[in-house]
């Protein structure tokens, strides 16, 4: 029986609402092909400009231990870049296309990684607080509908707690050492807080992704909801550390349970999407010139395999 | 870019006694490499200890639009199931 367009999305959506999973083989409207390669890519494409201003530090790591440590966790984004890439990939589009989209800015990446890696200190505050952050949106998704992109997220935050730790750990030495040491620690902590608050994306009333998301379980919780729950859980870090919160508007909010935070700076948000942030054009170049200087290395391995492959068929 | 490198499907066996279970994919230009990218993409935290790589256009799979026609012969087959068996509670081991 052939049923008309109506009837299936009728049915794919009583099927996400039954709690089942869309393989990449499943019928699927359009629309939810098209909003999971962007996300599944711009969340890809995250993972491996979020390399740069880490291996920025592996030469200058203050200890080995440190050095092998921050090595390993740049491995990491570059091996979950890759799960989501092949995520992506199941939906009908090729990795050359993917790149091609980051390259031309057509696709984005999280905005956060346009920010510069200035001191030692802000490779604790990115793992504390960025990876952090990202921990919460990635949490949520390991429930969401599209069965590669969940799998994926399941196999990313088993190893994104490392990063996490190993960056509040790099903060409470910090914290733990001389005078400087502390300053350049609460330094870092005033510079990523912010825009930690931004990863979340806009406010929900300016959300325009929200409800078809929520409604196909891409989401299961909104903007604002995961950067409340991220406040919360991470107030009580920073008193840890003995740190300052770098918002004069914090405070605890009894009949909520919850605490208060201050506005956020939304025109900077949207002046560092539109691409004006402090290192949006080195990131960019930083990521082309991979590509492209790599080519010929890509060629070469192709040639010679199917040279072998050529060989093998003759004898 | 002249061409992409082929995709490949990755397949972990975990630890000795357990099945290869499907991991997801990587690219390579062959076989050897697909292995070395392989361990590298999905086992840095000893996740495995063999690794089946298969070029993606070799998998056959059945079609999610026909599984119901696909699957129908096991649908109404309950005996195949010890629970279809009326027993009385006092029959241990069994």
């Amino acid at each position: 029986m052939q049923l008309n367009t109506e009837d299936l999305e009728r049915e794919f959506q009583a099927k996400i609402d039954s709690g089942r999973s869309i393989e990449p083989k499943d019928w699927m409207p359009e629309k939810y092909r098209k909003t999971h390669i962007r996300q599944i890519s711009q969340h890809a494409h995250s993972e491996i400009v979020g390399m740069l201003p880490e291996g920025n530090w592996i030469t200058r790591a203050p200890s080995l231990k440190r050095k092998v440590t921050l090595l390993a966790k740049v491995q990491d984004e570059g091996g979950h870049g890759l799960y989501l890439y092949s995520a992506a990939e199941t939906l009908g589009i090729t990795r050359d296309e993917l790149y091609e989209q980051l390259h031309s800015g057509k696709a984005k990446y999280s905005s956060i990684f346009n920010y510069p890696a200035v001191t030692w200190a802000d490779m604790g505050a990115v793992g504390w607080l960025v990876d952090g952050a990202a921990i919460m949106n990635q949490v949520m998704l390991t429930r969401t509908s599209f069965g590669p992109y969940a799998r994926a997220m399941v196999r990313i935050c088993k190893e994104e707690s490392f990063h996490q730790r190993q960056g509040f750990e790099i903060m409470l030495t910090l914290c733990q050492g001389t005078e400087v040491q502390k300053r350049m620690a609460q330094d870092a902590l005033n510079r990523w807080w912010w825009p930690s608050l931004m990863m979340f994306g806009p406010k929900d009333e300016e959300s325009t992704h929200t409800e078809q998301a929520m409604k196909w379980r891409i989401k299961l919780k909104t903007n604002d909801e995961l950067r409340q729950q991220f406040v919360d859980q991470t107030i009580p870090q920073i008193k840890i550390l003995g740190l300052e919160v770098p918002d004069k508007d914090l405070k605890w909010n009894e009949s909520r349970g919850s605490y208060d935070f201050g506005a956020i700076n939304w025109e900077e948000f949207w002046n560092v999407v539109a691409g004006n942030g402090p290192c949006n054009k080195e990131r960019l170049e930083a990521r082309k010139s991979a590509f492209e200087n790599g080519a010929w290395v890509r060629d070469a391995a192709m040639a010679y395999a199917e040279k072998k492959e050529a060989l093998k068929e003759a004898v | 870019m002249k061409k992409e490198w082929p995709v490949w499907e990755v397949f972990i066996r975990s630890k000795a006694g357990l099945d290869h279970r499907h991991a997801g994919s990587i690219h390579a230009t062959d076989a050897r490499m697909a292995i070395e990218n392989a361990r590298d993409v999905y086992t840095r935290r000893q996740e495995g200890v063999s690794i089946w790589v298969v070029p993606s256009k070799e998998i056959v799979a059945s079609d999610p639009d026909q599984s119901g026609e696909l699957f129908e012969p096991a649908v109404d087959k309950i005996y195949r199931h010890p629970t279809f068996y009326d027993l009385p509670d006092e029959l241990k081991h069994m």
